[in-house]
């Protein structure tokens, strides 16, 4: 890639570019790829910087507006990290009606954070999706990309103060 | 590949199978997966081991045997037990009741009753193979007939033959919306691509579009048939790009669908190998290539023109239509689009035959739906039932009613672009017509229970919360007047709101409905109009 040498080279040049380089390359550089692209970059990062951003804009030959823009408007892009540990409640209508609510109330007091934010010592996000599909076991909620069925307020606070002791560092994924 | 060569595949796999008296059958979807169906699997397995019976007992991971709400669900072949609720160690008790009987019943997990209407109101149609074969080996789908029908619409059928038979079958798409399906065929058959540099003038690249983006909130119908039956899928794209002429087709699932993604791949990369997708298939003139795209959590990209955005790699924003994509679709070329369901029903269509397809149904709507059946109602899970199955039928004899002797109020249909079913209208059949009369829609098939515990205008704010925070922002009437809406809905629960805001909460609904760019904005209100239609006491009370 000619891009490597610029200004807003990535300061880690590691695998993990090198993994961007060979699915860009594998997608034959082809603009209409570029979710692909960016679903690779998510999970290898963790998330979108800037200068992943550009890197790829770069590497499509795509504006920087272009891939910032898809980037943004997709709910499972992120452009801030996240914390270690991931907690999604299902908020899909069948949850919702079993009471996930009560359960993402009862976690943001537990947490003191709101939906959408991690805690300050990065270990936990808390996050909401929209329906996961697995409505037979609701209320749902995902812990590290593991689904956990017919959830209440107590067991999920039970569940996310074992993650708080645990000090096991599992790599993000996003269920 | 030949014809020979697939029955032989097929009755080498039969053979094997029958080698072992007993199958035991393991769900392993997603529902029945997080309840810990592997190490189930695991336990049972180790447990014929130790028990010696390799030589004639069979473990095998299935597709969904759709009680999910009880899930692990463990069925044994030949004698049709199906267990529920199965804990890995009683794996070792339901081995030894096979050779022992269930002597020792305590020990064993609870089993189903199979003659429940929940089971024997069902006719599995789309669902035939779900639960019976292992989706991730094509053999398994090749013993049950699989892949014979693409041979025979490529070897004995004319393009206008497959249409013709779909549209005789009064097939309707099954996203919701209830499109005639041959005739949306019938429109990108009779479509000229535009030259392109590469085809030189002649006829240009159509495109075939499955869309797995299933949004609605508590539907998961799609998501079943492609982690239970994928080749099913395949098999009916390949037929469509025949009966249209493309040769290329795309599949778009949602991300959030990890394992029907990797059940998908696994098959496309099976039945590549077997030459049953790729050039020249069955060595006819005919090449079909399919290629998975993964959403990324946008809801609107279930809008067709959306969709065809983000397989482009844009945002998915909608677009006005005309044209529609039978006419410009993907790269500007004619496209088809149709749902994971309506393709899982061509097979048996073709099979079958288009009569005996029509006879299934009431007069307008042919066949049967698949319903993912949620909420507080007893018997969670995956039903088929043919059209015209009352929804009494479905929720009090299928579902067995609200858990602990509540009672229901409704049940919504058609996620957040649909509207809710009082109890008093339970008597109606379900069909697109009488369901639209109703205020609500068919939709892609979430039926969500509701109790009288349920506060209605809570639900419509849910609903409206959801459709604010996934309008896609292009139009003005969709983004602004679902955050007003929105407003208005929390002001009432609140309890700050009067009579004037509830007559500016339904004038602002009919607005956003009337003149919102797509489907998403345009059904965004049914929810509220619909509870206000006939839930109006609720909200007369919040006053």
């Amino acid at each position: 890639m000619q891009t490597t040498k610029t200004k807003t080279e990535p300061n880690k040049v590691d695998q993990r570019i090198k993994l961007l380089d060979i699915t860009m390359k594998r997608n034959h550089y082809r603009q209409d790829a570029l979710i692909e692209i960016l679903h690779k970059a998510q999970s290898a990062f963790g998330y979108l910087e800037p200068d992943i951003l550009e890197y790829i804009a770069r590497g499509l030959k795509l504006p920087l507006s272009r891939v910032y823009g898809v980037a943004t408007f997709y709910h499972l892009f992120s452009l801030k990290p996240s914390g270690v540990h991931s907690c999604v409640v299902c908020m899909g209508t069948a949850c919702y009606v079993k009471g996930s609510d009560r359960i993402l109330t009862a976690l943001e007091k537990e947490l003191s954070i709101h939906v959408g934010e991690t805690t300050s010592d990065n270990q936990i996000s808390l996050m909401s999706a929209r329906c996961l599909g697995a409505c037979g076991i609701a209320p749902a909620i995902v812990f590290d990309g593991t689904v956990i069925g017919k959830q209440d307020p107590e067991t999920a606070i039970e569940k996310v103060k074992a993650i708080e002791k645990s000090k096991v560092i599992r790599s993000k994924e996003w269920i | 590949m030949d014809l020979e060569e697939l029955l032989e595949i097929g009755q080498q796999e039969r053979d094997r199978q029958q080698q072992k008296k007993t199958r035991i059958r393991c769900c392993t979807a997603a529902g029945c997966l997080s309840s810990g169906a592997e190490t189930v699997k695991n336990n049972l397995e180790i447990a014929v081991i130790e028990a010696g019976l390799e030589d004639s007992v069979e473990v095998c991971g299935v597709g969904c045997l759709r009680f999910c709400g009880r899930g692990t669900l463990v069925e044994i072949d030949p004698n049709g037990i199906l267990y529920e609720e199965v804990l890995p160690d009683q794996a070792s008790g339901i081995i030894s009741a096979l050779s022992e009987g269930d002597k020792n019943r305590e020990e064993l997990p609870r089993q189903s009753d199979r003659n429940h209407p929940f089971f024997a109101l069902q006719m599995p149609l789309v669902l035939e193979n779900s639960g019976k074969i292992n989706p991730e080996r094509i053999e398994e789908y090749i013993a049950v007939g699989g892949y014979q029908r693409l041979h025979h619409v490529l070897m004995e059928m004319t393009s206008a033959e497959v249409i013709e038979e779909i549209s005789k079958s009064g097939l309707r798409g099954r996203g919701g919306g209830g499109y005639p399906t041959g005739l949306k065929w019938a429109t990108v058959a009779k479509m000229r691509s535009p030259p392109t540099p590469l085809n030189k003038g002649g006829v240009g690249q159509k495109y075939v579009i499955c869309n797995a983006d299933e949004g609605d909130p508590g539907a998961f119908m799609d998501r079943s048939v492609l982690e239970s039956d994928p080749h099913r899928i395949l098999e009916g794209m390949a037929i469509a790009g025949y009966a249209i002429g493309a040769n290329y087709g795309y599949i778009y699932v949602r991300a959030e669908y990890p394992l029907a993604i990797k059940r998908l791949e696994k098959a496309i990369q099976q039945a590549k190998k077997y030459e049953l997708l790729g050039s020249q298939i069955f060595d006819s003139p005919f090449d079909f290539k399919i290629d998975i795209r993964v959403g990324a959590g946008a809801f609107v990209c279930g809008e067709e023109t959306a969709l065809i955005g983000s397989i482009e790699g844009k945002r998915g924003n909608p677009r006005p239509r005309p044209p529609y994509p039978a006419e410009s679709g993907l790269w500007g070329c004619p496209t088809l689009i149709n749902n994971v369901e309506t393709f899982a029903n061509i097979v048996p269509i073709i099979r079958e035959g288009s009569d005996w397809y029509s006879s299934i149904g009431t007069e307008t709507s042919k066949g049967t739906k698949v319903f993912a059946l949620t909420g507080k109602v007893s018997n969670t899970g995956l039903i088929e039932v043919p059209m015209g199955t009352t929804v009494r039928q479905i929720v009090a004899e299928m579902g067995g009613g609200v858990p602990d002797g509540g009672k229901v109020k409704a049940v919504q249909t058609g996620g957040p672009s649909g509207g809710c079913i009082p109890a008093e209208f339970f008597d109606t059949p379900v069909d697109y017509e009488s369901l639209l009369k109703l205020g609500t829609m068919m939709g892609s098939g979430g039926a969500i229970v509701m109790d009288e515990e349920t506060n209605m205008v809570e639900i419509a704010r849910f609903y409206m919360e959801f459709c604010r925070g996934e309008s896609c922002g292009k139009c003005v009437p969709c983004r602004a007047g679902t955050v007003q809406l929105y407003a208005l809905l929390s002001k009432l629960l609140n309890r700050q709101a009067n009579q004037s805001d509830l007559e500016q909460l339904e004038a602002l609904s009919y607005m956003v409905k009337e003149t919102s760019l797509c489907g998403l904005g345009q059904s965004a209100p049914n929810p509220v109009l619909s509870t206000l239609k006939y839930f109006q006491q609720e909200y007369l009370d919040l006053i």
